[in-house]
Protein backbone atom coordinates (compact mmCIF):
# COMPACT_ATOMS: atom_id res chain seq x y z
CA UNK A 1 0.00 0.00 0.00
CA UNK A 2 1.34 3.58 -1.11
CA UNK A 3 1.57 6.64 1.21
CA UNK A 4 -1.49 8.58 1.26
CA UNK A 5 -0.76 12.12 -0.27
CA UNK A 6 -1.73 14.23 2.80
CA UNK A 7 -1.62 12.46 6.29
CA UNK A 8 -2.27 13.49 9.58
CA UNK A 9 -1.26 11.44 12.34
CA UNK A 10 -2.22 11.41 15.85
CA UNK A 11 -2.25 14.77 15.65
CA UNK A 12 -3.29 17.05 18.50
CA UNK A 13 -3.14 20.51 19.26
CA UNK A 14 -2.61 21.89 23.16
CA UNK A 15 -2.87 25.91 24.00
CA UNK A 16 -1.02 27.30 26.97
CA UNK A 17 1.51 25.68 28.84
CA UNK A 18 1.60 23.92 31.86
CA UNK A 19 -1.27 23.28 34.29
CA UNK A 20 -3.37 25.63 32.28
CA UNK A 21 -2.95 24.01 29.29
CA UNK A 22 -6.29 23.40 27.25
CA UNK A 23 -6.30 20.19 24.55
CA UNK A 24 -8.42 21.58 21.67
CA UNK A 25 -7.69 18.66 19.42
CA UNK A 26 -6.35 15.28 20.10
CA UNK A 27 -5.66 11.93 17.81
CA UNK A 28 -6.46 12.92 14.74
CA UNK A 29 -5.22 10.53 12.18
CA UNK A 30 -6.74 11.26 8.60
CA UNK A 31 -5.23 10.11 5.29
CA UNK A 32 -6.41 12.00 1.95
CA UNK A 33 -5.48 10.92 -1.77
CA UNK A 34 -4.60 13.32 -4.31
CA UNK A 35 -7.81 15.06 -5.97
CA UNK A 36 -10.01 14.25 -3.08
CA UNK A 37 -12.34 16.69 -1.83
CA UNK A 38 -12.77 16.26 2.16
CA UNK A 39 -14.86 18.71 4.61
CA UNK A 40 -14.48 18.96 7.93
CA UNK A 41 -17.71 19.40 9.67
CA UNK A 42 -19.25 20.29 13.69
CA UNK A 43 -20.19 22.95 15.94
CA UNK A 44 -18.77 25.74 16.68
CA UNK A 45 -14.96 25.27 18.95
CA UNK A 46 -14.61 21.66 17.88
CA UNK A 47 -11.41 22.79 16.67
CA UNK A 48 -12.05 22.52 12.85
CA UNK A 49 -9.95 25.59 12.17
CA UNK A 50 -7.47 24.91 14.28
CA UNK A 51 -7.07 21.80 12.55
CA UNK A 52 -7.13 23.37 9.30
CA UNK A 53 -4.47 26.21 10.41
CA UNK A 54 -2.26 22.59 11.72
CA UNK A 55 -2.20 21.40 7.97
CA UNK A 56 -1.67 24.81 6.67
CA UNK A 57 1.26 25.20 9.39
CA UNK A 58 0.13 28.11 10.33
CA UNK A 59 -0.36 26.68 13.89
CA UNK A 60 2.63 23.93 14.95
CA UNK A 61 0.74 20.72 16.01
CA UNK A 62 1.72 20.09 19.50
CA UNK A 63 1.64 16.31 19.63
CA UNK A 64 1.62 14.25 16.11
CA UNK A 65 2.50 14.90 12.20
CA UNK A 66 0.90 16.50 9.35
CA UNK A 67 2.74 14.70 6.14
CA UNK A 68 2.08 16.49 2.44
CA UNK A 69 3.25 14.62 -0.39
CA UNK A 70 5.81 12.92 1.34
CA UNK A 71 7.08 15.69 3.32
CA UNK A 72 6.50 16.92 7.07
CA UNK A 73 4.74 20.36 6.63
CA UNK A 74 6.06 22.49 9.93
CA UNK A 75 5.73 26.22 8.67
CA UNK A 76 2.92 27.72 6.27
CA UNK A 77 4.05 27.69 2.50
CA UNK A 78 2.26 27.85 -0.58
CA UNK A 79 1.13 24.38 -1.77
CA UNK A 80 -1.12 24.77 1.06
CA UNK A 81 -2.81 28.03 -0.31
CA UNK A 82 -5.82 29.17 2.30
CA UNK A 83 -8.51 30.62 1.54
CA UNK A 84 -10.01 32.55 4.68
CA UNK A 85 -13.57 33.04 5.72
CA UNK A 86 -13.33 37.12 5.46
CA UNK A 87 -11.41 36.58 2.16
CA UNK A 88 -8.55 38.70 3.40
CA UNK A 89 -7.56 40.60 0.37
CA UNK A 90 -5.52 43.68 0.74
CA UNK A 91 -7.41 46.19 0.08
CA UNK A 92 -4.79 48.42 -1.11
CA UNK A 93 -4.14 46.07 -3.94
CA UNK A 94 -6.67 45.52 -6.96
CA UNK A 95 -8.25 41.87 -7.84
CA UNK A 96 -5.77 41.24 -9.95
CA UNK A 97 -2.72 42.78 -7.82
CA UNK A 98 -3.70 40.49 -5.02
CA UNK A 99 -3.70 37.27 -7.43
CA UNK A 100 -0.32 38.97 -8.82
CA UNK A 101 1.34 39.31 -5.73
CA UNK A 102 0.78 35.57 -5.04
CA UNK A 103 1.91 34.79 -8.56
CA UNK A 104 4.94 36.66 -8.37
CA UNK A 105 6.19 35.09 -5.49
CA UNK A 106 5.47 31.54 -6.28
CA UNK A 107 6.37 31.91 -9.90
CA UNK A 108 9.45 34.18 -10.16
CA UNK A 109 12.55 32.93 -11.64
CA UNK A 110 10.21 30.05 -13.13
CA UNK A 111 8.19 32.07 -15.09
CA UNK A 112 8.37 35.07 -17.42
CA UNK A 113 7.01 38.24 -16.27
CA UNK A 114 4.53 37.87 -19.23
CA UNK A 115 3.74 34.49 -18.96
CA UNK A 116 3.07 35.84 -15.01
CA UNK A 117 0.46 37.74 -16.67
CA UNK A 118 -1.30 34.97 -18.35
CA UNK A 119 -1.47 32.89 -15.26
CA UNK A 120 -2.70 35.67 -13.24
CA UNK A 121 -5.88 36.57 -16.01
CA UNK A 122 -6.46 32.92 -16.88
CA UNK A 123 -7.01 32.17 -12.91
CA UNK A 124 -9.10 35.20 -12.83
CA UNK A 125 -11.00 34.01 -15.14
CA UNK A 126 -11.23 30.59 -13.96
CA UNK A 127 -13.45 32.25 -11.10
CA UNK A 128 -15.31 34.23 -13.34
CA UNK A 129 -14.13 37.95 -12.32
CA UNK A 130 -11.53 38.45 -15.39
CA UNK A 131 -13.80 41.87 -15.58
CA UNK A 132 -13.43 42.97 -12.41
CA UNK A 133 -9.59 42.63 -12.03
CA UNK A 134 -9.17 46.16 -12.14
CA UNK A 135 -11.12 46.62 -9.47
CA UNK A 136 -10.02 47.13 -5.13
CA UNK A 137 -11.99 45.28 -2.91
CA UNK A 138 -13.94 47.67 -1.35
CA UNK A 139 -15.64 48.12 -4.62
CA UNK A 140 -16.64 44.28 -5.05
CA UNK A 141 -19.31 42.20 -2.94
CA UNK A 142 -18.53 39.72 -0.21
CA UNK A 143 -18.79 36.66 -2.97
CA UNK A 144 -16.89 38.66 -5.45
CA UNK A 145 -14.02 39.54 -2.95
CA UNK A 146 -14.48 35.54 -1.92
CA UNK A 147 -14.07 34.33 -5.64
CA UNK A 148 -10.60 36.55 -5.79
CA UNK A 149 -9.63 34.73 -3.10
CA UNK A 150 -9.71 31.49 -4.11
CA UNK A 151 -8.14 32.95 -7.61
CA UNK A 152 -5.57 34.07 -5.33
CA UNK A 153 -5.69 30.42 -3.68
CA UNK A 154 -5.65 28.32 -7.09
CA UNK A 155 -3.20 30.54 -8.71
CA UNK A 156 -0.48 29.35 -6.72
CA UNK A 157 -0.89 25.74 -7.68
CA UNK A 158 -0.77 24.40 -4.21
CA UNK A 159 -1.08 20.73 -3.35
CA UNK A 160 -3.65 20.92 -1.58
CA UNK A 161 -6.41 23.83 -1.29
CA UNK A 162 -7.56 24.43 2.14
CA UNK A 163 -10.33 26.29 3.13
CA UNK A 164 -11.69 27.59 6.59
CA UNK A 165 -15.30 27.88 6.03
CA UNK A 166 -14.92 29.60 2.91
CA UNK A 167 -18.83 30.89 1.92
CA UNK A 168 -19.96 31.20 5.92
CA UNK A 169 -20.34 35.17 5.78
CA UNK A 170 -21.97 34.96 2.06
CA UNK A 171 -26.03 34.75 1.38
CA UNK A 172 -27.67 31.24 0.69
CA UNK A 173 -27.58 32.13 -3.33
CA UNK A 174 -24.30 33.62 -3.04
CA UNK A 175 -23.30 30.69 -1.66
CA UNK A 176 -24.32 28.52 -3.94
CA UNK A 177 -22.80 30.07 -6.78
CA UNK A 178 -19.79 30.27 -5.35
CA UNK A 179 -20.09 25.96 -4.13
CA UNK A 180 -21.15 25.34 -8.14
CA UNK A 181 -18.02 27.61 -9.17
CA UNK A 182 -15.67 25.26 -7.12
CA UNK A 183 -16.96 21.94 -8.27
CA UNK A 184 -16.86 23.52 -11.59
CA UNK A 185 -12.68 24.22 -11.06
CA UNK A 186 -12.30 21.16 -8.75
CA UNK A 187 -13.78 19.03 -11.65
CA UNK A 188 -11.79 20.16 -14.33
CA UNK A 189 -8.34 20.51 -11.91
CA UNK A 190 -8.96 17.48 -9.70
CA UNK A 191 -7.60 19.77 -6.78
CA UNK A 192 -7.15 18.13 -3.55
CA UNK A 193 -9.39 19.98 -1.22
CA UNK A 194 -10.05 20.50 2.31
CA UNK A 195 -13.14 22.69 3.08
CA UNK A 196 -13.93 23.22 6.91
CA UNK A 197 -18.04 24.37 6.80
CA UNK A 198 -20.93 23.97 9.48
CA UNK A 199 -23.17 23.68 6.60
CA UNK A 200 -24.93 20.01 6.47
CA UNK A 201 -25.57 20.47 2.80
CA UNK A 202 -22.12 22.17 1.99
CA UNK A 203 -20.84 19.29 3.50
CA UNK A 204 -22.60 16.91 1.46
CA UNK A 205 -22.50 18.38 -1.90
CA UNK A 206 -18.85 19.06 -2.48
CA UNK A 207 -17.20 16.38 -0.57
CA UNK A 208 -16.21 13.18 -1.26
CA UNK A 209 -15.53 12.51 2.11
CA UNK A 210 -17.24 14.18 4.99
CA UNK A 211 -15.33 14.50 8.29
CA UNK A 212 -17.31 14.65 11.88
CA UNK A 213 -15.88 16.29 14.68
CA UNK A 214 -16.92 15.27 18.15
CA UNK A 215 -17.72 18.85 20.75
CA UNK A 216 -14.18 20.29 22.18
CA UNK A 217 -12.07 20.55 24.47
CA UNK A 218 -10.01 17.70 23.28
CA UNK A 219 -12.42 17.14 20.24
CA UNK A 220 -11.30 14.67 17.98
CA UNK A 221 -12.90 12.68 14.11
CA UNK A 222 -16.25 11.25 15.50
CA UNK A 223 -17.34 9.62 12.24
CA UNK A 224 -15.91 9.73 8.60
CA UNK A 225 -18.68 9.77 5.95
CA UNK A 226 -18.29 9.10 2.40
CA UNK A 227 -20.56 10.89 -0.46
CA UNK A 228 -20.65 8.27 -3.65
CA UNK A 229 -22.33 10.07 -5.26
CA UNK A 230 -21.95 10.91 -9.07
CA UNK A 231 -19.94 13.78 -10.27
CA UNK A 232 -20.85 16.64 -11.90
CA UNK A 233 -23.18 17.32 -8.94
CA UNK A 234 -26.09 19.09 -9.70
CA UNK A 235 -27.76 20.29 -6.89
CA UNK A 236 -31.38 20.27 -8.26
CA UNK A 237 -30.81 16.75 -9.31
CA UNK A 238 -29.44 16.08 -5.93
CA UNK A 239 -32.14 17.12 -3.44
CA UNK A 240 -34.39 14.24 -4.73
CA UNK A 241 -31.32 11.72 -5.01
CA UNK A 242 -31.67 8.78 -2.07
CA UNK A 243 -27.32 8.64 -1.86
CA UNK A 244 -27.94 12.84 -0.84
CA UNK A 245 -30.94 12.58 1.77
CA UNK A 246 -29.29 9.65 3.18
CA UNK A 247 -26.12 11.20 3.58
CA UNK A 248 -27.68 14.44 5.05
CA UNK A 249 -29.83 12.22 7.13
CA UNK A 250 -26.01 11.14 9.10
CA UNK A 251 -24.55 13.66 9.22
CA UNK A 252 -27.77 15.73 10.82
CA UNK A 253 -27.83 12.44 13.19
CA UNK A 254 -24.12 12.97 14.24
CA UNK A 255 -24.69 17.02 14.75
CA UNK A 256 -27.83 16.54 16.76
CA UNK A 257 -28.09 13.37 18.15
CA UNK A 258 -24.80 11.86 19.12
CA UNK A 259 -22.77 15.21 19.14
CA UNK A 260 -25.56 17.57 20.30
CA UNK A 261 -23.87 21.34 20.88
CA UNK A 262 -23.24 21.87 24.06
CA UNK A 263 -26.09 23.98 26.04
CA UNK A 264 -23.74 26.80 26.72
CA UNK A 265 -22.45 27.41 23.02
CA UNK A 266 -25.64 26.24 21.43
CA UNK A 267 -27.04 29.91 21.08
CA UNK B 1 -32.10 85.36 -1.31
CA UNK B 2 -29.04 83.74 -1.78
CA UNK B 3 -31.07 80.62 -1.93
CA UNK B 4 -33.26 81.68 -4.62
CA UNK B 5 -30.24 82.58 -6.23
CA UNK B 6 -28.98 79.58 -5.92
CA UNK B 7 -31.62 77.78 -7.57
CA UNK B 8 -31.95 80.12 -10.26
CA UNK B 9 -28.52 78.83 -10.84
CA UNK B 10 -29.19 75.37 -10.79
CA UNK B 11 -32.54 75.93 -13.36
CA UNK B 12 -29.89 77.84 -16.08
CA UNK B 13 -27.44 74.69 -15.04
CA UNK B 14 -30.15 72.04 -16.11
CA UNK B 15 -28.58 70.76 -19.35
CA UNK B 16 -31.11 71.48 -22.20
CA UNK B 17 -29.15 70.09 -24.99
CA UNK B 18 -26.89 66.88 -25.50
CA UNK B 19 -23.74 68.96 -26.68
CA UNK B 20 -20.84 67.97 -24.54
CA UNK B 21 -19.58 71.20 -24.01
CA UNK B 22 -22.69 72.96 -22.78
CA UNK B 23 -22.86 69.39 -20.45
CA UNK B 24 -19.57 70.76 -18.95
CA UNK B 25 -20.44 73.99 -18.78
CA UNK B 26 -23.60 73.26 -16.80
CA UNK B 27 -21.44 70.83 -14.40
CA UNK B 28 -19.27 73.38 -13.57
CA UNK B 29 -22.04 75.52 -12.79
CA UNK B 30 -23.77 73.15 -10.76
CA UNK B 31 -20.64 72.60 -8.39
CA UNK B 32 -20.15 76.26 -8.22
CA UNK B 33 -23.41 76.50 -7.00
CA UNK B 34 -22.80 73.64 -4.90
CA UNK B 35 -20.17 75.17 -3.02
CA UNK B 36 -20.94 78.72 -3.03
CA UNK B 37 -23.84 76.90 -0.72
CA UNK B 38 -21.76 74.97 1.29
CA UNK B 39 -19.08 77.96 2.19
CA UNK B 40 -22.82 80.25 2.85
CA UNK B 41 -23.27 79.66 6.68
CA UNK B 42 -19.75 79.98 7.79
CA UNK B 43 -19.57 83.19 5.44
CA UNK B 44 -22.47 84.33 7.40
CA UNK B 45 -20.85 83.29 10.51
CA UNK B 46 -17.52 84.76 10.20
CA UNK B 47 -19.81 88.10 8.92
CA UNK B 48 -21.54 88.40 12.33
CA UNK B 49 -18.45 87.69 14.51
CA UNK B 50 -16.49 90.60 12.43
CA UNK B 51 -19.58 92.89 13.60
CA UNK B 52 -19.90 91.40 16.88
CA UNK B 53 -16.50 92.49 17.45
CA UNK B 54 -16.95 95.94 15.21
CA UNK B 55 -19.44 97.22 17.84
CA UNK B 56 -17.99 95.83 21.28
CA UNK B 57 -14.35 97.71 19.99
CA UNK B 58 -15.67 100.68 18.63
CA UNK B 59 -16.47 103.18 21.48
CA UNK B 60 -13.74 105.33 22.86
CA UNK B 61 -10.86 103.79 25.20
CA UNK B 62 -11.60 100.15 23.50
CA UNK B 63 -8.22 97.71 24.77
CA UNK B 64 -8.51 96.38 21.36
CA UNK B 65 -8.84 97.76 18.05
CA UNK B 66 -11.96 96.51 15.62
CA UNK B 67 -11.68 95.35 12.63
CA UNK B 68 -11.85 98.38 10.59
CA UNK B 69 -9.14 99.97 12.42
CA UNK B 70 -7.05 96.98 12.04
CA UNK B 71 -7.48 96.81 8.37
CA UNK B 72 -6.65 100.52 8.49
CA UNK B 73 -3.62 99.99 10.25
CA UNK B 74 -1.59 97.19 8.41
CA UNK B 75 -3.52 98.13 5.22
CA UNK B 76 0.62 98.73 4.21
CA UNK B 77 1.53 95.26 4.89
CA UNK B 78 -1.47 93.41 3.79
CA UNK B 79 -0.90 94.81 -0.11
CA UNK B 80 3.06 94.01 0.23
CA UNK B 81 3.83 91.11 2.05
CA UNK B 82 7.14 91.36 0.02
CA UNK B 83 9.28 94.09 0.62
CA UNK B 84 11.90 93.74 2.50
CA UNK B 85 13.93 97.00 4.29
CA UNK B 86 16.64 94.38 5.81
CA UNK B 87 17.27 93.11 8.84
CA UNK B 88 13.94 91.59 10.95
CA UNK B 89 12.01 94.94 8.76
CA UNK B 90 10.41 92.16 6.20
CA UNK B 91 6.94 91.64 4.93
CA UNK B 92 4.37 89.10 6.23
CA UNK B 93 5.16 86.50 3.68
CA UNK B 94 9.08 86.48 4.70
CA UNK B 95 8.23 86.05 8.31
CA UNK B 96 5.80 83.19 7.31
CA UNK B 97 8.02 81.71 4.99
CA UNK B 98 11.53 81.56 7.37
CA UNK B 99 8.42 80.22 9.85
CA UNK B 100 8.13 77.44 7.49
CA UNK B 101 11.09 76.13 6.65
CA UNK B 102 12.17 75.65 10.19
CA UNK B 103 8.81 73.62 10.50
CA UNK B 104 9.68 71.81 7.22
CA UNK B 105 12.98 71.11 8.56
CA UNK B 106 11.96 69.75 12.15
CA UNK B 107 8.72 68.10 10.68
CA UNK B 108 11.06 66.09 8.08
CA UNK B 109 12.94 65.09 10.77
CA UNK B 110 10.37 63.95 13.06
CA UNK B 111 8.48 62.27 10.93
CA UNK B 112 11.45 60.49 9.57
CA UNK B 113 13.10 59.40 13.08
CA UNK B 114 9.36 58.93 13.95
CA UNK B 115 8.31 56.25 11.59
CA UNK B 116 11.08 54.70 12.09
CA UNK B 117 11.02 54.22 15.89
CA UNK B 118 7.31 53.61 15.31
CA UNK B 119 8.27 50.85 13.36
CA UNK B 120 10.57 49.27 15.70
CA UNK B 121 8.66 49.45 19.39
CA UNK B 122 5.45 48.38 16.55
CA UNK B 123 7.45 45.41 15.39
CA UNK B 124 9.78 44.31 18.63
CA UNK B 125 7.93 43.83 22.06
CA UNK B 126 11.34 44.13 23.37
CA UNK B 127 11.65 47.92 22.03
CA UNK B 128 8.35 48.66 22.94
CA UNK B 129 9.08 47.38 26.25
CA UNK B 130 12.31 49.49 27.08
CA UNK B 131 10.73 52.33 24.78
CA UNK B 132 7.61 53.04 25.38
CA UNK B 133 7.38 54.10 28.81
CA UNK B 134 10.38 56.63 28.27
CA UNK B 135 8.50 57.72 25.22
CA UNK B 136 4.89 58.24 27.27
CA UNK B 137 6.79 60.67 30.01
CA UNK B 138 9.03 62.52 27.61
CA UNK B 139 5.66 63.16 25.19
CA UNK B 140 3.99 64.63 27.76
CA UNK B 141 7.15 67.72 28.83
CA UNK B 142 5.73 71.10 27.07
CA UNK B 143 7.51 72.28 23.53
CA UNK B 144 8.98 75.50 25.25
CA UNK B 145 10.57 73.49 28.08
CA UNK B 146 12.73 71.94 25.57
CA UNK B 147 13.81 75.31 24.58
CA UNK B 148 16.54 76.37 27.25
CA UNK B 149 17.95 72.75 26.95
CA UNK B 150 18.43 72.95 23.14
CA UNK B 151 19.87 76.53 23.16
CA UNK B 152 22.48 75.42 25.38
CA UNK B 153 23.22 71.97 23.17
CA UNK B 154 23.19 74.06 19.80
CA UNK B 155 24.23 77.41 21.23
CA UNK B 156 22.42 78.88 18.30
CA UNK B 157 18.97 79.41 17.77
CA UNK B 158 17.81 78.14 14.52
CA UNK B 159 18.91 74.70 15.03
CA UNK B 160 17.59 75.07 19.03
CA UNK B 161 14.07 76.16 16.86
CA UNK B 162 14.56 73.15 14.54
CA UNK B 163 15.28 70.90 17.15
CA UNK B 164 12.19 72.02 19.46
CA UNK B 165 9.57 71.49 16.54
CA UNK B 166 11.58 67.94 16.06
CA UNK B 167 10.96 66.82 19.35
CA UNK B 168 7.33 67.97 19.74
CA UNK B 169 5.97 66.72 16.52
CA UNK B 170 8.01 63.26 16.82
CA UNK B 171 5.51 61.79 19.85
CA UNK B 172 2.77 61.84 17.91
CA UNK B 173 4.19 59.96 15.02
CA UNK B 174 5.99 57.51 16.89
CA UNK B 175 2.83 56.63 18.68
CA UNK B 176 0.56 56.47 15.89
CA UNK B 177 3.11 54.31 13.32
CA UNK B 178 3.44 51.66 16.48
CA UNK B 179 0.02 51.52 16.89
CA UNK B 180 -0.55 50.95 13.16
CA UNK B 181 1.86 47.92 13.14
CA UNK B 182 0.62 46.32 16.02
CA UNK B 183 -3.05 46.70 14.74
CA UNK B 184 -1.94 45.20 11.38
CA UNK B 185 -4.72 42.46 11.06
CA UNK B 186 -4.08 38.63 11.52
CA UNK B 187 -5.73 37.98 8.11
CA UNK B 188 -2.91 39.77 6.38
CA UNK B 189 -0.13 38.51 8.20
CA UNK B 190 -1.70 35.01 7.93
CA UNK B 191 -1.56 35.65 4.03
CA UNK B 192 1.95 37.11 3.68
CA UNK B 193 3.00 33.60 5.90
CA UNK B 194 1.75 31.51 3.41
CA UNK B 195 3.32 33.61 0.75
CA UNK B 196 6.17 33.14 2.55
CA UNK B 197 7.19 37.06 1.92
CA UNK B 198 10.92 37.80 2.90
CA UNK B 199 10.71 40.21 5.77
CA UNK B 200 11.66 42.97 3.13
CA UNK B 201 8.66 42.31 1.09
CA UNK B 202 6.72 42.22 4.52
CA UNK B 203 7.48 45.61 5.33
CA UNK B 204 6.81 47.07 1.55
CA UNK B 205 4.01 44.88 0.25
CA UNK B 206 2.05 44.71 4.02
CA UNK B 207 3.02 46.62 6.87
CA UNK B 208 3.74 49.82 5.04
CA UNK B 209 0.41 50.40 3.30
CA UNK B 210 -1.72 48.96 5.79
CA UNK B 211 -0.32 51.58 8.66
CA UNK B 212 -0.12 54.05 6.31
CA UNK B 213 -3.10 55.69 7.94
CA UNK B 214 -2.18 55.34 11.41
CA UNK B 215 1.16 57.02 10.10
CA UNK B 216 -0.94 59.78 9.13
CA UNK B 217 -2.83 60.35 11.90
CA UNK B 218 0.48 60.89 13.64
CA UNK B 219 1.75 63.43 11.03
CA UNK B 220 -1.26 65.65 11.28
CA UNK B 221 -1.25 65.77 15.04
CA UNK B 222 2.27 66.39 14.55
CA UNK B 223 2.28 69.54 11.94
CA UNK B 224 -0.18 70.88 14.20
CA UNK B 225 1.59 70.94 17.06
CA UNK B 226 4.89 71.95 15.05
CA UNK B 227 3.41 75.40 13.97
CA UNK B 228 2.17 75.77 17.67
CA UNK B 229 5.88 75.24 18.83
CA UNK B 230 7.29 77.49 16.41
CA UNK B 231 5.55 80.69 16.76
CA UNK B 232 6.51 79.86 20.26
CA UNK B 233 9.74 79.19 20.08
CA UNK B 234 10.20 82.42 17.41
CA UNK B 235 8.77 84.41 20.39
CA UNK B 236 11.85 83.76 22.47
CA UNK B 237 14.55 82.84 20.19
CA UNK B 238 14.34 86.52 17.40
CA UNK B 239 15.18 86.75 13.79
CA UNK B 240 12.80 86.65 11.11
CA UNK B 241 9.75 84.37 12.04
CA UNK B 242 5.98 84.98 12.39
CA UNK B 243 6.40 84.53 16.33
CA UNK B 244 9.30 86.59 16.37
CA UNK B 245 7.11 89.04 14.34
CA UNK B 246 4.32 88.84 16.94
CA UNK B 247 6.39 89.57 19.93
CA UNK B 248 8.17 92.54 18.37
CA UNK B 249 4.89 94.34 17.44
CA UNK B 250 3.53 93.56 21.07
CA UNK B 251 6.69 95.30 21.70
CA UNK B 252 5.83 98.41 19.62
CA UNK B 253 2.42 98.44 20.81
CA UNK B 254 1.19 97.78 17.56
CA UNK B 255 -1.52 95.52 18.26
CA UNK B 256 -3.05 95.60 15.10
CA UNK B 257 -0.07 94.08 13.38
CA UNK B 258 -0.43 90.95 16.06
CA UNK B 259 -3.94 90.75 14.70
CA UNK B 260 -3.27 90.70 11.71
CA UNK B 261 -0.30 88.03 12.20
CA UNK B 262 -2.79 85.41 14.43
CA UNK B 263 -5.33 85.63 11.57
CA UNK B 264 -2.16 84.77 8.97
CA UNK B 265 -0.85 81.88 11.51
CA UNK B 266 -4.56 80.25 11.79
CA UNK B 267 -4.86 80.65 7.82
CA UNK B 268 -1.33 78.87 7.34
CA UNK B 269 -2.10 76.45 10.11
CA UNK B 270 -5.04 75.04 8.42
CA UNK B 271 -3.58 74.93 5.12
CA UNK B 272 -0.33 73.03 6.25
CA UNK B 273 -3.35 71.05 7.84
CA UNK B 274 -5.27 70.53 5.23
CA UNK B 275 -2.42 69.20 3.17
CA UNK B 276 -1.37 66.48 5.29
CA UNK B 277 -5.47 65.11 5.10
CA UNK B 278 -4.98 65.85 0.82
CA UNK B 279 -1.93 63.48 1.07
CA UNK B 280 -3.10 60.92 3.82
CA UNK B 281 -6.25 60.80 1.42
CA UNK B 282 -4.17 60.16 -1.96
CA UNK B 283 -1.75 57.54 -0.27
CA UNK B 284 -3.81 55.83 2.19
CA UNK B 285 -7.67 56.07 0.33
CA UNK B 286 -8.02 52.19 0.46
CA UNK B 287 -5.97 50.93 3.43
CA UNK B 288 -9.15 49.68 5.23
CA UNK B 289 -11.38 47.37 3.65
Amino acid sequence: MTAPYLSLEAVGMDFGAGAKSVCAVRDVNLAIEKGEVVSIIGHSGCGKSTLLNAIAGLLRATRGVVILDGKEVDDPGPDRAVVFQNHSLLPWLSAYDNVRLAVDKVFRGRKSAAERHAWTEHNLRLVHMDHAARKHPDELSGGMRQRIGIARALAMEPKVLLMDEPFGALDALTRAHLQDTLMEIQGRLRNTVITITHDVDEAVLLADRVVMMTNGPAATIGAVLRVDLPRPRKRLELTEHPGYIHARAELLRFLYQRHAAPAADAA
Amino acid sequence: MSDRMTTLIDTLATPRSASPISDRVSAALRDLAASLRNALPAVIALAVLLAIWELLCRGEGAALPPPSRVIADTWPLIVDPFFDHGGVDKGMFWHLAASLKRVALGFSLAASVGIALGVLIGQSSLAYRGLDPIFQVLRTVPPLAWLPLSLAAFQQADPSAIFVIFITAIWPIILNTAVGIREIPQDYVNVARVLRLSPLEYFFKIMLPATVPYMFTGLKIGIGLSWLAIIAAEMLIGGVGIGFFIWDAWNSSLVSEIILALVYVGLVGFLLDRAISRLAARVGGRTRS
